[in-house]
């Protein structure tokens, strides 16, 4: 399980607590209306800020004190997810070792990532001369192959159009969910959560509320969330 | 606690870059300081020198920028063939060796130049090169393109829109649109061509001297170098200091110029274009101004290469080893500099800006000459200086594309758990291979060409090119010191297209 123990994340007058738990082995769709706090969430989760209080917890351990790159969590972000001077089994492989420096085995292990996300073939070339589609691809072998337990998907396949993305978000649901990790993801369309989610949750007026499933968080929804859906 | 995604680079070869050129500027002004004869005072030669450095950087400066004003104009407003062309040669005198340029000089304005052979066709008599019209001449002819370029760069920073808007009103443009852009520009053009005069040694080393032509450096050079009389000399250098800390305490304040300048190519579309042949007389001017000079040292230059002497060839070599180390060590500096990123480093990377080659190289000499032939370290200190003196420029460039790969990939690079090494063998060397050639090139030219702190210190076997053409010319051999220009010249250019484009090839960014 991923804890928010009475979180509060504090960026000068912007205020957000969260004091939840985010299943084990579960996708859960983070939604709420632009500048809730969705992404600060996920940036206090990954380690790029600082909590004013509380602790993060990935099931016993406390992770509030360790770096980003030490934390058991895998990121993907709005865009710049890919280096772009590196080729894309460059790219893909430094999850499975930052330093870049892979044994024989490990560059078969980046090809076969490569294969699953529908890239076969294709590590030898340079982000630029791939679609943006493609591009989300070769960022999820790269979460694949770090093979951290905790996933956290920020809005990454915005910039797709429809197709795309509901290609991507099926791929995400075969190889992550499949793979029993525990998934948060960013999104303001309802339908990307009735789509691939297990639980959802809702971001908004400075407090994350506790997931519940995604069938009673549409069915039944709070004030906050019929204010937001409309 | 939550790490910060720049923290992610090592942080000892910055602070150890820092502690470098901290001890380069305020190092060696400590030392010129404690030795600074200061109950002596100044003579009035010293004031004569102080005077005349500060009267011929001010019109220095005042000429450059009256006479850019016209041609930033005409070059805004007119489109020609060559015009990208021409504005990119404007940006050479930057990598220009000064002795190169002042053979250039000699050969246009001199006593057997072109010019005084007109005249006396003409029947009139000769003209002068040496003393203050000489210095400010030469002064002129480097920061007039500068001059150019920047009050360029002001003219096309007014977005078209405003020129459109001026003309479905008819109002006046000047008034309207460029009197108030000249009003915010201008003084800090001045400004930076003021300091750059005041601390360019090699000009008035070659054309100036003598009682009623000698600026403080000068004065300086000739204190130690003729008289060695080491306290006047480290007294001059705390004046020449204070006269530079003044001027660039009030650019730093006053500016936010880009020498560099990006995107000089534009051409807004206008509609008050009358008088196009009054542009293009400026523009020709400006370019036979600074062309013929250049095109004299080729001239000139050619039939002196063939028979350079052995030592000229040796002093080449030196100075190659010096430009090498020196843009190695710039660049380097420059890049631990711009990963440690910071207040602290903002202000060491312009603190060179201030520090005059002389008085550094002063301040040096007054630290190892009692314990070693200043002689025997010429090079070396060479290297330093000048890497030193070249930063600002390579720091600026470099530093923007750490900046802009931290804020972009910080936090990929972080979440990915990269080692502090690895982020700048991954992902930080291969993306600034371009601001890196650049500032490496920068850096080989300047060194390459440098006629300053060498002079302090050299002796005939340490001696680099520059130097071993100044002494050519002081013996009045101009056909060999043609040769060694035409040589300098081409190795100062090649050193920075060669870096530059080392930092292009392959780049895919």
């Amino acid at each position: 399980m991923l804890i928010c123990d009475k979180l509060v994340l504090q960026q000068d007058d912007f205020r957000l607590t969260a004091d939840v738990t985010f299943g084990a082995g579960k996708i859960t769709a983070l939604i709420g209306p632009s500048g809730a706090g969705k992404s600060t969430l996920l940036a206090a989760l990954s380690g790029f800020l600082e909590p004013a209080a509380g602790r993060v917890l990935w099931q016993d351990t406390d992770l509030t004190a360790l770096a980003p790159g030490a934390r058991p969590i895998s990121a993907v972000f709005q865009d710049n997810n890919l280096f772009p001077h590196l080729n894309i089994a460059q790219n893909a492989g430094l999850g499975l070792r930052p330093s870049l420096r892979l044994t024989a085995d490990e560059r078969a292990a980046v090809e076969r990532a490569l294969s699953s996300v529908g890239l076969e073939g294709l590590g030898s070339r340079k982000p630029a001369a791939l679609s943006g589609g493609q591009q989300s691809r070769a960022a999820l072998a790269r979460v694949l192959l770090a093979d951290r337990p905790v996933v956290l998907l920020d809005e990454p396949f915005a910039a797709l159009g429809p197709a795309m993305k509901d290609d991507m978000l099926d791929l995400v649901r075969a190889t992550l969910g499949a793979g029993g990790r525990s998934v948060l993801m960013v999104t303001h369309d309802p339908d990307d959560a009735r789509r691939i989610a297990d639980e959802a949750s809702l971001v908004a007026d400075g407090i994350v509320t506790a997931p519940v499933t995604v069938s009673a968080f549409f069915d039944r929804p709070s004030e906050a969330l019929a204010a937001y859906l409309g | 606690m939550a790490q910060r995604a720049v923290a992610i680079a090592p942080r000892w070869p910055g602070a150890a870059a820092a502690a470098l050129v901290l001890v380069l500027t305020i190092g060696t002004l400590a030392a010129v300081g404690w030795r600074a004869q200061w109950q002596r005072g100044l003579s009035p030669a010293d004031w004569a020198a102080i005077q005349f450095t500060v009267m011929q950087a001010m019109v220095s400066a005042g000429l450059s920028v009256l006479l850019a004003i016209p041609v930033a104009r005409a070059l805004a407003r007119r489109r020609f063939r060559g015009r990208s062309a021409l504005i990119t040669l404007m940006g050479a005198p930057f990598l220009l060796p000064v002795v190169v340029a002042v053979i250039g000089l000699l050969a246009v304005f001199g006593r057997a130049g072109v010019v005084n052979s007109g005249l006396a066709w003409l029947g009139l008599p000769a003209i002068t090169i040496f003393g203050f019209h000489g210095v400010v001449l030469a002064h002129v002819f480097f920061n007039l393109p500068l001059a150019i370029r920047l009050i360029l760069q002001g003219w096309l920073s007014i977005p078209a829109e405003r020129f459109r808007l001026a003309a479905s009103l008819n109002a006046p443009v000047g008034r309207l649109l460029e009197w108030p852009m000249l009003r915010a520009v201008v003084p800090g053009v001045f400004l930076v061509i003021f300091l750059i005069c005041l601390t360019s040694f090699a000009v008035a080393l070659t054309l100036g001297g003598g009682p009623r032509a000698t600026t403080v450096e000068l004065a300086i050079y000739q204190a130690l170098r003729f008289d060695f009389d080491l306290g006047r000399a480290a007294l001059l250098a705390c004046v020449q200091f204070g006269l530079c800390a003044v001027a660039a305490v009030v650019v730093w304040r006053l500016t936010s110029l880009d020498a560099m300048g990006a995107g000089l190519d534009r051409v807004v579309q206008r509609w008050d274009l009358r008088w196009p042949a009054l542009d293009y007389l400026m523009i020709a001017l400006v370019a036979i101004f600074l062309f013929t000079p250049l095109a004299m040292v080729i001239w000139r230059g050619v039939p002196g290469l063939m028979g350079l002497p052995t030592s000229i060839w040796l002093a080449a070599g030196r100075s190659v080893t010096v430009a090498v180390f020196s843009a190695l060590l710039c660049i380097c500096m420059a890049l631990a500099l711009a990963l440690r990123g910071g207040r602290v480093v903002a202000v060491v990377g312009v603190l060179p800006l201030a520090a005059s080659g002389l008085v550094v190289g002063t301040g040096a000499f007054l630290l190892v000459y009692q314990f070693i032939n200043p002689a025997r370290l010429a090079l070396p200190i060479t290297v330093l200086v000048n890497a030193t003196l070249a930063l600002p420029f390579a720091l600026r460039a470099i530093g923007q594309a750490v900046d802009g790969i931290d804020r972009d990939f910080g936090r990929l690079g972080a979440s990915l758990g990269l080692s502090r090494w690895g982020w700048v063998r991954i992902v930080v060397l291969p993306r600034i291979r371009r601001p890196l050639g650049f500032g490496a090139g920068l850096a080989a030219a300047l060194s390459m060409g440098d006629l300053g702190v060498i002079t302090l210190f050299a002796g005939e076997a340490e001696q680099t090119l520059p130097l071993a053409m100044y002494r050519l010319m002081g013996a009045y051999r101009m056909e060999a010191a043609a040769g060694a220009a035409l040589l300098l010249l081409a190795l100062s250019f090649a050193a920075f297209w060669i870096c530059d484009r080392g930092g292009r090839g392959n780049a895919d960014l």
